[in-house]
């Protein structure tokens, strides 16, 4: 009650300092609830279930100082462990091509690394320097985990085949050099796995129409000569007997070769 | 008069090697399998495997489409286990983004991974029995196939090529009666494994075909990257749902058979007794079933990290399956690739068969359960 | 002489005995084979329309069910199983895959079987159920009904080869 008595307007106006010090106490209540009601939600949106979130992406974390890269530095040389790091608990090992059999059989041997589980290529176009590279997937029974290798390559780069460490890695460097056109150094058997032979280009590659093309030559003269002939169709060189051919019409024909 | 003597048993008898070419269209190589023999009479000196009569290029196909797209291509990989093939993918994709699946999802996605693993073992005991001679279990095993295929007909509209899980969830919740329907089966299949294995575990003509034919010591498994039962076939007791649990294997209780003869004849016990053990978590599973949400808040269009890889696997029917994806900040996926544990199983194939006989030799190929689509891709 | 002379025609009875007694070649390519076998299964049984009998060999079938993706490196193999069939024969092509190439039109797939063996009924599908492969049979055994031995010795003498 006193407060409209206070508003009306044969009441005293109120000074201008009594005025600001209103409106600031205001703006301090405001901003205090709105502060509050901000920390609720956080609260809130801290208590939800991490599956009612936006998903956060992993961090890449520098893992040089990991227990199993600093020992691969000391026991393989300088410069074969160009790098390390950790994504969603994935340890990466960058390798330098030369050493990429060192370093696996140290893995295996040593740090009881026995199972090769995978091994493939991946093709970056935009690095000019390395475009190719090889990811290796390991893992240890006895401690539970993984690491992957990876060894950067320069086109036309070879690295050494790590068949002797693991005699499955056979097919799967076959594989790499089907797909990728990445040779393996001492590799028994270095054919192409899943494409017949005369297949012209290496299809992963990200230059490569996933239609198929219709001559490897367009694409990379210098391994396929222009009359190596079409992909497309039925590849193998095999074609279905072509259909009779109509009877000329000689007439339309000379015409035309003649025009 | 040696020479003459010699001369004259050539005569009798060729004593070179021959070349045989088993394949790619032979009734008992599951699918396009090509391999070039080279047998001494009935014993094989050597194989080679030529493969790739498949290959449709479905790796290139992913790096195309944007990674919800790419579900059904991993369905026509391994076609008789799609589901776990989705698991593996769609989990790659999580780890890849950082989704958090809720708890209900999870348990839907272990029950259509055990079910599809049934249903895959039976397809496989169905095969290798008809190829080593014995007709019936195909007529059984395929009967209490069709219940597991009208089970996920009901989940998701598909017998084979399921496409049944999204990165981040589920897309559909369980059917009204589906929990009810499921659970009959599983009380209802172990006496059918019982029957199974009266048809042939102690038949003597199966154990004359499979006990010590094609045998894997563990040493050759390890060094050729073998994985699922035939490297618990082999003694080595590793499963990738114990090792690393994913889903939500962590919260049940189930055993990984292992056995120690290293031959055809302990791999089947192995996959028969993985039978016994999926219904027990499947049962579990059924009994647990949180309620909840079944997807997670995720984008509509989900762009991998600008750069990153990841790499996510899980214990398919024939092994670890695993998708390394890398990503470069676009919709689709930089590369990924697929783990295929047909491809490395199957890799064993020629110290498995050298100086056995040609008639086993479709027993061990029976016996690495390979599937050409997951192999060739 | 009541109820012992059936007079009929010579396409008739030719007919019926190939429509009611169709040899399917056992050969899989991909995932339609898996439905392909699930035909032979107890529940939808194929035998019930005379054509359970796979045979291994292509000489001794007269129908080839292409079960899945022709691949490049695989068609010039079809086609040699093809002509090793012997006469009369027909060809299902089963799936999206062999139709057409299906979701693969990549660099490796064959864009259709038809490209490389000529074709009788087409089935949709990616697979397609066990129901529809038994649909394309019936087709193809309406087809066979049609056939006229007059007809067909005319073609094969116009191709040369009767």
């Amino acid at each position: 009650m006193s407060d409209r008595d206070r508003d009306e307007p044969g009441a005293p106006p109120p000074s201008d300092a009594d005025e600001e010090a209103r409106k600031a106490a205001e703006a301090r209540a405001k901003a205090e609830a709105a502060a509050r009601a901000k920390a609720e939600a956080e609260a809130a949106e801290a208590a939800k279930p991490a599956w009612e979130k936006m998903p956060v992406e992993p961090e890449i974390e520098d893992a040089a100082s990991d227990p199993l890269v600093r020992a691969l530095g000391r026991s393989c040389g300088e410069g074969a462990v160009r790098g390390a790091s950790r994504r969603a608990g994935d340890l990466a090992i960058e390798v330098a091509a030369g050493s990429l059999r060192e370093v696996a059989s140290s893995l295996k041997l040593d740090h009881g690394f026995t199972l090769l589980v995978d091994l493939c290529g991946v093709h970056y176009p935009q690095r000019e320097e390395a475009p190719y590279e090889v990811v290796l997937h390991l893992y240890d029974m006895q401690k539970n985990r993984r690491v992957r290798l990876k060894t950067a390559l320069a086109e036309g780069e070879s690295p050494p085949s790590v068949t002797p460490v693991w005699a499955g890695a056979n097919w799967l460097e076959r594989e790499a050099y089907d797909m990728y056109g990445i040779r393996f150094e001492d590799h028994p058997d270095m054919t192409r796995i899943l494409m017949w032979e005369g297949f012209n280009g290496h299809p992963l590659r990200k230059d490569f129409p996933v239609e198929g093309i219709d001559t490897g030559s367009a694409i990379y003269p210098e391994y396929y000569a222009e009359e190596m002939g079409p992909v497309t169709g039925t590849g193998t060189g095999w074609r279905p007997a072509p259909p009779p051919e109509p009877e000329p019409e000689p007439a339309a024909e000379s015409d035309e070769e003649g025009a | 008069m040696s020479e003459t003597g010699e001369r004259k048993r050539e005569t009798l008898f060729d004593l070179e090697e021959m070349e045989l070419n088993f394949g790619p269209q032979h009734p008992s190589t599951h699918g396009v399998l090509r391999l070039k023999l080279k047998v001494d009479g009935e014993r094989i000196v050597d194989c080679y495997p030529i493969i790739g009569y498949l290959h449709r290029g479905t790796e290139k196909l992913f790096e195309l489409h944007p990674f919800f797209q790419n579900v059904p291509h991993t369905d026509r990989m391994d076609y008789v286990a799609a589901a776990t093939n989705n698991l593996a993918y769609v989990g790659a994709v999580e780890k890849l983004v950082g989704i958090v699946v809720p708890p209900r999802a999870r348990y839907i996605r272990t029950i259509l991974a055990e079910l599809q693993r049934i249903s895959s073992h039976l397809l496989w005991l169905a095969t290798h029995a008809i190829d080593i001679g014995a007709m019936t279990p195909f007529f059984y095993t395929f009967r209490e196939r069709e219940i597991v295929l009208d089970l996920f007909e009901e989940y998701c509209g598909a017998r084979l090529t399921l496409n049944c899980m999204r990165p981040g969830g589920q897309p559909y919740d369980l059917t009204v009666g589906w929990v009810e329907r499921c659970l009959a089966f599983v009380d209802d299949f172990p006496s059918k494994i019982d029957d199974y294995e009266g048809l042939l575990t102690e038949n003597r003509i199966w154990k004359k075909r499979t006990v010590g034919v094609g045998v894997l010591p563990p040493d050759v498994a390890l060094d050729y990257g073998v994985t699922g039962p035939m490297l618990r076939g082999s003694g080595i007791e590793w499963d990738v749902r114990k090792a690393m649990p994913y889903e939500a294997y962590d919260e049940v209780e189930f055993d990984v058979p292992v056995f120690q003869n290293c031959d055809t004849y302990d791999r089947y016990l192995v996959r028969m007794e993985e039978m016994r053990q999926s219904v027990r978590i499947l049962r579990q599973c059924l009994e647990r079933l949180p309620d909840g949400p079944i997807m997670a808040k995720r984008p509509r269009v989900l762009k991998g990290p600008k750069e990153g890889d990841a790499y996510h696997s899980i214990e398919g029917p024939k092994g670890e399956i695993g998708f390394y994806i890398v990503s470069d900040g676009t919709p689709n996926p930089h590369r990924c690739r697929v783990r295929p544990p047909s491809f490395m199983n199957l890799q064993v194939l020629p110290p498995m068969v050298q100086g056995q006989l040609v008639s086993d030799l479709v027993a061990v190929i029976g016996t690495t359960d390979i599937v050409l689509g997951e192999v060739d891709r | 002489m009541d109820n012992q002379v059936v007079t009929t025609t010579y396409d008739k009875v030719f007919n019926w005995a190939r429509r009611s007694a169709i040899w399917p070649m056992q050969f899989g390519l991909a995932c339609c084979a898996i439905e392909m076998m699930a035909v032979l299964d107890p529940r939808h049984d194929m035998s019930r329309f005379g054509a359970e009998v796979f045979r291994a060999t292509p000489r001794q079938s007269d129908l080839m069910i292409v079960a899945g993706t022709v691949t490049e490196k695989m068609a010039p193999i079809v086609r040699r199983l093809w002509d090793q069939m012997p006469d009369p024969k027909w060809a299902i092509a089963m799936g999206a895959c062999a139709t057409c190439g299906g979701p693969y039109r990549t660099y490796a797939v064959t864009q259709g079987v038809d490209r490389v063996i000529p074709v009788d009924v087409y089935i949709p599908g990616c697979p397609p159920r066990p129901e529809a492969l038994l649909w394309g049979l019936l087709h193809l055994q309406r087809k066979i009904d049609r056939m006229s031995r007059a007809e067909t010795s005319r073609q094969l003498r116009a191709e040369g080869a009767g």
